[in-house]
């Protein structure tokens, strides 16, 4: 029994899934200014222009700061969250989770709008990259609590009641004891969060100051015809760094599921 | 002399009581046990004595010292908790030393130490071994090091045994109670098996719904329960309705329905009790069957049918239904070659011991 | 209250706090902004509901509004039901040591940039596009089919894409959650598998249906970026609207009452869609 016709129709729709990821490289290796067939022949022109775009340097950096911050924020919210909901009965648990996990459902523009309104008309502060910041790490906290909660559910409470009972403090229980055990997750949230940041543009769009980030530098770029060749090159490159980073993220989760001697059941997501 | 004693212990959770009252005194290098029925409130009384749980009122003296206020860290106890609580990212070796960090040890000195427990508990040679890596049996063992590294002057453990299986199981009592003998720490063991509880223990405290019913030695919390329900929770216990016949020369007589008449000794009379319960106990060993040939019983001797067997390999039960009676009484019969066991439907005569009879206070 | 409790609030409080200033207080604003209204640079405080007025009677609003609603529908509609089989596939067919190979394979390309994937789509759509080229090659087609660029069309095909593993993720999970043996049982009892399929497994995984349901319903109002792309005039949504109030108009208010209406009808509608699912949520 392998499910004949729904073989079939899975690979199609893997197709589906890949489709626009396989014309990326082919896009960014072909040899000719305009994105359409037929190929023209192989070229790493538009990978060599990228190292002399200025302003794309400018955007990177600005981006990788932006998600550095944004993941070690959002994991730290995540952790306080996280554990807090698994170790602790307390009055409003429900509502109070409910409210943190919002982001994951709310309309990115929703998100979006409301700061740049509070940001600009409100608070009448300029537009920054901690404006970019505040908003990322309201949609990624949710996703570093789903990571981490399953981390911390998985401890048995009485490891830490172990730890005190042979001498240690709370404090250094939750440093000696629970960290390491839930350190897998806490690299995989971080790197999880990195990648939603770098990668996120609606609310970027909206909350960026006068230096854009990377996301919102390529959207200028896409009305530039010329340009886009090399904006293939770039996002070539960023599938890479991705793939890599969650390799490395997946690795951290499993090297986690083995180190607590658990059973391997699927992917982080 | 006591090395902790426990004095008008009251827990609530939220509404539920959870601890009643709890009154006792527990004796330095004693084996003691808290028995009960699952929910009866075991684990919290252990981690109120371990600084895991606050009391809502009372007091938990430790070696003279009243314990409020000082968390589990600073007691003088160490628990075995009853997942174990093994550290799967260390270590067997590091488990063990996991307490030695705040003793401010050489590394020759802490790694001496936990050779030393290791050997205690027969896992030389298991240190380098990756924690989540062992069987139940060795978690156990790592995890009773791990405690009794530190010379606790109370270990606690948490229904430790009830994870491993049958063969494991016994083969751990003994271990457990050699253990104790040999460190000579009090040791305070939660077990709802009240066979486990009789095979180490030196004292028994019995709990029901958050109360201490009986505290005993084994022997006497068998032979002597103080009322009906401990009486039917350790072992198998029969209830006779009898009544109380005040005798002109002072003795106390009982007379018992289906049986006849019975003097108690003084000994074996409830101490203190101003009045007896209308029903009296009788062990299942403390009825025999009358076979063909034996002996004569004399006057203490009934008729009955047998109602129901059970062949255990050394014992057989009886269901006796006695004459007059509406419910069967169970009695235990060791199989020897003389001995035919008896079909179902037998008519048979039984006797009984009178000075094992069991009287409740009212 | 006991210390566990005062132990619990006081740890989640940095988190509820952050929620609180930079999402409950923010929402709190716009709703605010939303009965205001603005006059170039300068905004009227005095409470109004010209904004609502205004954007229930402007044809162009109610045009957008009603437009976006359908889009999302019907992507969540495709999504969903192009989603399940492939769920199923892998959580029923796959051997279990083979499964989270196919959920990575999965995931792989939604870590692609997202904007470029959108383009990417309007490359394959396009009049000379990857699809066009494809089928004229073939001899499948004598001249390029247009309906499926710069229209509502090409705005489902591409969200569909880019909301596939947020369906297929939830509906996986409940299906893996679901007990083997309630299927033989079905089996047992003499349902075969199209029966056993509608009377034990589809309400079993009903809950990850309908989490894939919100997961792709509600953030689909809110993207601007594949109507814009693909989308052509007739397949732009109520976010463009919103994004044009704010960022090109300059007009926050009405921006502001846009975005309570678009959250107010998602809302409206998940609720109503979640209560007639109710009894599967159990
Ligand atoms: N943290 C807690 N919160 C509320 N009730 C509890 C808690 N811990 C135990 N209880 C309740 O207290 C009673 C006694 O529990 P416990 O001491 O664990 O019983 P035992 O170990 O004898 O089986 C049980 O009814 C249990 O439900
Ligand atoms: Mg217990």
């Amino acid at each position: 029994m392998t499910g004949g016709w729904l073989r079939i129709y899975a690979i199609t729709y893997l197709v589906f899934l890949y489709l626009p990821v396989i014309l990326l490289p082919m896009f960014a290796f072909n040899d000719g200014t305009v994105i359409a067939f037929p190929l023209q022949g192989f070229t790493t022109e538009w990978f060599v222009q990228l190292a002399g775009i200025e302003a794309l340097h400018g955007a990177l950096l600005n981006s990788v700061i932006i998600a550095l911050t944004t993941a070690s924020l959002s994991v730290v919210l995540g952790i306080c969250a996280a554990r807090a909901s698994t170790r602790f009965t307390f009055p409003f648990k429900a509502p109070i989770m409910g409210a943190i996990m919002v982001p994951l459902v709310l309309p990115e523009i929703i998100v979006a709008v409301s700061l740049l309104v509070v940001v600009v008309q409100v608070l009448n502060l300029p537009l920054s990259a901690w404006t970019v910041i505040a908003g990322h790490t309201l949609i990624c906290t949710p996703f570093a609590i789903a990571i981490l909660s399953s981390a911390f559910q998985g401890l048995d409470q009485s490891l830490e009641e172990a730890a005190i009972d042979l001498g240690e403090t709370r404090w250094e229980a939750f440093k000696n004891i629970i960290l390491p055990l839930v350190a897998p997750g806490i690299v995989a949230s971080f790197l999880i969060c990195f990648t939603i940041s770098l990668d996120e543009f609606i609310i970027a769009f909206f909350l960026t100051g006068a230096e854009p980030t990377l996301p919102v530098y390529i959207w200028g770029q896409l009305r530039f015809p010329t340009k886009i060749p090399a904006v293939m090159a770039l996002g070539t490159l960023m599938l890479v760094a991705s793939l890599i980073i969650l390799s490395v993220a997946e690795f951290y989760r499993r090297r986690g599921v083995a180190r607590v001697g658990g059973k391997d059941s699927g992917g982080f997501l | 002399m006591s090395i902790i004693s426990l004095q008008d212990i009251h827990k609530y959770y939220g509404d539920y009581h959870a601890l009643r009252g709890i009154n006792c005194e527990i004796g330095e290098g004693e084996f003691f046990s808290l028995l009960g029925p699952s929910g009866c409130g075991k684990t919290t009384l252990l981690r109120v004595i371990g600084g895991f749980e606050d009391v809502s009122s009372g007091a938990v003296i430790l070696g003279g010292q009243n314990m409020a206020g000082v968390p589990a860290n600073k007691r003088p106890t160490n628990m075995v908790f009853q997942s174990y609580a093994i550290f799967p990212h260390l270590s067997v070796a590091q488990n063990v030393g996991y307490g030695l960090r705040k003793a401010r040890l050489s590394k020759a000195e802490q790694d001496a130490k936990v050779t030393e427990a290791l050997e205690m508990v027969g896992l030389s040679g298991y240190g380098a071994r990756a924690a989540h890596a062992l069987s139940g049996g060795q978690r156990q063992r790592v995890a009773l090091a791990r405690a009794l590294i530190l010379k606790p002057k109370v270990l606690l453990l948490d229904e430790p045994l009830s994870a491993l299986d049958k063969k494991m199981r016994e083969q751990m009592q003994t271990e457990l109670r050699r253990l104790q003998r040999q460190v000579g720490i009090t040791f305070i063991l939660v077990t709802h098996d009240q066979e486990e509880a009789l095979i180490m223990s030196d004292r028994i405290a019995v709990m029901f719904e958050g109360e201490i019913a009986q505290v005993a030695a084994p022997q006497e919390l068998y032979r002597r329960p103080v009322n009906r329900r401990v009486g039917e929770f350790i072992g198998v216990m029969n209830f006779l309705d009898a009544r109380h016949i005040e005798g002109a020369d002072g003795k106390v007589r009982f007379d018992i329905h289906g049986l006849g008449k019975a003097v108690i000794e003084p000994a074996n009379l409830p101490q203190g009790a101003r009045a007896y319960a209308p029903v009296v106990g009788l062990r299942p060993e403390a009825l025999s069957l009358i076979y063909e040939g034996d002996a004569p019983p004399g006057k203490r001797m009934a008729e009955g049918d047998v109602a129901d067997l059970s062949y255990y390999g050394d014992m057989t039960y009886y269901e006796v239904l006695l004459d007059g009676m509406t419910d069967p009484v169970t009695i235990s019969m060791k199989n020897l070659a003389s001995r035919p066991v008896l079909e179902r439907g037998a008519r048979t005569r039984v006797t009984w011991d009178e000075g094992s009879l069991v009287v409740f206070g009212a | 209250m006991n210390s566990e409790a005062r132990r619990g609030l006081l740890l989640i409080s940095p988190t509820a706090v952050y929620v609180l200033l930079l999402l409950a207080a923010p929402l709190a604003a716009v709703v605010a902004f939303s009965f205001w209204t603005q006059d170039f640079l300068t905004i009227d405080r005095t409470l109004t509901l010209d904004n609502y007025r205004e954007a229930f009677t402007d044809p162009i609003y109610r045009v957008l509004m009603i437009r976006s609603l359908i889009i999302s529908g019907v992507v969540t509609v495709v999504t969903v039901v192009l989603a399940f089989p492939i769920a199923y596939f892998v959580s029923f067919y796959v051997p279990p040591e083979r499964k989270a190979l196919w959920i990575f394979l999965i995931t792989i390309p939604f870590w692609t940039s997202y904007l470029l994937r959108v383009f990417l789509w309007k490359v394959i759509l396009g009049f000379n596009g990857v699809l066009n080229s494809g089928l004229l090659g073939l001899g499948v087609i004598d001249e390029p089919i247009t309906f499926i660029l710069y229209n509502a069309n090409a705005v489902v095909i591409t969200l569909a894409h880019a909301f596939a593993p947020f369906t297929i993720l939830p509906i996986y999970v409940a299906l893996e959650k679901i007990d083997r043996s309630l299927i033989e049982a079905s089996r047992d009892l003499g349902e075969n598998r199209v029966t056993t399929f509608f009377r034990v497994t589809l309400p079993l995984a009903m809950p990850g249906v309908i989490a894939a349901v919100l997961i792709v319903f509600i953030p689909t109002i809110g993207d601007y970026v594949t109507p814009r792309l693909v989308g052509g005039p007739n397949g732009l949504m109520i976010s463009n609207m919103i994004q044009t109030q704010f960022l090109k108009l300059n007009n926050a208010p009405m921006g502001a009452t846009l975005a309570v209406l678009a959250m107010c009808a998602v809302t409206a509608i998940s609720l109503i869609f979640v209560f007639f699912n109710r009894r599967y949520l159990r």
